[in-house]
């Protein structure tokens, strides 16, 4: 059903950018890169290129906004204006704020609030080069950052899309795709109890088109999940011995 | 019932590392009767807690913790000191008047005005409410003189070292007085610059390094070394307040 002439799987069975249905593009992270925020990440997708910072926990301003049982949550996804071939206007744009609020609430029942509570914990997600998949992609660095900046988190958040491009499901949609496939549907995991934080969809699928992209992007979710803990774990890598002296201070 | 992961093993948040008759410590939480990682950190157990020794991390202040802060504003009834915390703290008059308090008389800006460094102790603190400090302890007070440096809160221990090797080879070396906030902030007060400069930049190297083995002893050899160049005046005689 697709409108238009241009083929997104070519007769071999690969897609635009040379991969297989179910393949992820490359990803890449980088941990701790800012000096001034208690945790960031660098991450890169394909051609994905996304900052994301964390401040906090730290004194609420303006006050009133402060709860009095758990540290509030703030997110800002943005958009900056060289991300994407034509100018996007910095302003804050209905899609922005919307993007802001699903991966708040996405990211929100990961981090135990509940412990630092009149504080704010604010996660910044700047995407300096976009193609597709933007929003999972800021979701899996943010939650990385929060790790960075030691923040006491649940798990970490994964984020994956799946979708439907020429007739064939296929995982980790690119810009073309989601613009000239059919359907595009990104998916956040909880990947400890499996619980699904963020399912939205673009376009239309079939139930059994809808089940099948739903599997694969959760399989893909956890793929992106090994990496994120591999890449905390380079970050951190630390000799056992080390380790007693580092308690050993804690009665100094 | 099993201990899921190692001794001293890297954990991420959400590692699950324990199972069953299991008490969930520091940086951990449990579920479902399974006990997993919050921090990224080291595992740990002792007796039937396991716990994560975290290695990033930010200052939450505890009851009698030394902490240095700054004042960055005043109010009817004290001083709000930065701490280097997600709260300000409190420092109530009083604290410092030992008479009674007249608002109309005393300027509190005389005593403590903004952009000054405190030496303190935590008071008191809940989260309900903001911490409070009190300067009643020896050589707690303002700070008049020496430099600060900040380092991670975490590392703080690594400072210190095993009942306080490290830190004090480092008062010794370089014949600085050396206090040691436990909000991650280090006052160095040495006889000449040269000193202090020479405490911080094995400060620094003690940070950037904090995980690296034999560290101890590799500090000991930089002071040496710094001795030969600068010559730093050895100073074991000056003792150093903590």
């Amino acid at each position: 059903m697709s409108k238009t002439k241009e083929k997104l799987i070519n007769k071999k069975g690969l897609r635009v950018d040379g991969r297989k249905p179910e393949e992820l593009r490359p990803i890449k992270f980088e941990i701790g890169l800012l000096d001034k925020a208690n945790g960031s990440v660098y991450m890169e997708q394909g051609n994905n290129k996304i900052l994301t910072a964390i401040y906090g926990p730290r004194e609420l301003h303006p006050r009133h906004l402060a709860l009095q049982d758990r540290a509030l949550l703030r997110c800002r996804y943005h958009m900056a204006p060289f991300s994407v071939e034509e100018r996007k206007s910095p302003a804050p744009s209905r899609r922005k704020i919307e993007l802001s609020k699903v991966i708040r609430e996405a990211l929100e029942p990961a981090v135990f609030t509940e412990l630092y509570p009149r504080t704010s914990i604010d996660v910044f997600i700047e995407v300096l080069q976009s193609d597709g998949g933007s929003r999972c992609a800021g979701m899996t660095a943010a939650s990385l950052a929060l790790a960075d900046a030691g923040i006491p988190l649940r798990d970490l958040v994964v984020a994956c899309a799946a979708g439907k491009v020429d007739g064939q499901v296929v995982l980790d949609l690119n810009d073309a795709e989601d613009k000239l496939g059919e359907a595009d549907m990104p998916l956040a995991l909880f990947p400890q109890s499996d619980s699904v934080m963020l399912l939205q969809m673009d376009g239309t699928l079939s139930q059994e088109e809808f089940e099948k992209a739903f599997n694969l992007a959760i399989e893909g979710c956890k793929r992106i999940y090994g990496m994120q803990k591999e890449a905390l774990k380079a970050k951190y890598s630390v000799k056992k011995e080390d380790l007693e002296d580092l308690e050993g201070g804690k009665e100094g | 019932m099993p201990l899921l992961v190692e001794k001293r093993q890297l954990v991420t948040p959400g590692d699950l590392i324990a199972e069953g008759e299991y008490r969930a410590g520091e940086n951990t939480y449990e579920r479902d009767g399974k006990i997993y990682a919050s921090k990224i950190g080291a595992f740990d157990s002792r007796d039937n807690t396991v716990y994560v020794i975290a290695l990033k991390g930010f200052y939450i202040p505890e009851t009698d913790d030394l902490v240095i802060g700054k004042v960055i504003d005043i109010s009817l009834s004290g001083w709000i000191v930065d701490i280097n915390a997600p709260y300000n703290a409190m420092l109530f008059v009083s604290e410092v008047f030992e008479r009674s308090f007249n608002p109309r008389k005393d300027e509190l800006s005389e005593v403590f005005d903004i952009g000054g460094m405190l030496l303190a102790k935590v008071a008191a603190f809940d989260r309900t409410r903001d911490p409070v400090l009190t300067l009643r302890g020896p050589g707690l007070g303002k700070i008049t003189h020496g430099r600060i440096v900040e380092m991670t809160p975490t590392k703080i221990p690594r400072l210190i070292g095993k009942k306080g090797s490290m830190i004090d080879l480092v008062k010794k070396g370089t014949g600085c007085q050396i206090v040691v906030g436990k909000n991650g902030l280090v006052l160095i007060r040495g006889k000449k610059p040269e000193d202090e400069a020479s405490a911080i930049k094995i400060i620094r190297i003690i940070e950037e390094e904090a995980h690296t083995s034999g560290l101890t002893n590799r500090i000991g050899e930089l002071i040496k070394k710094l001795k030969n160049e600068v010559g730093i005046s050895v100073q074991d005689k000056g003792k150093t307040d903590q």
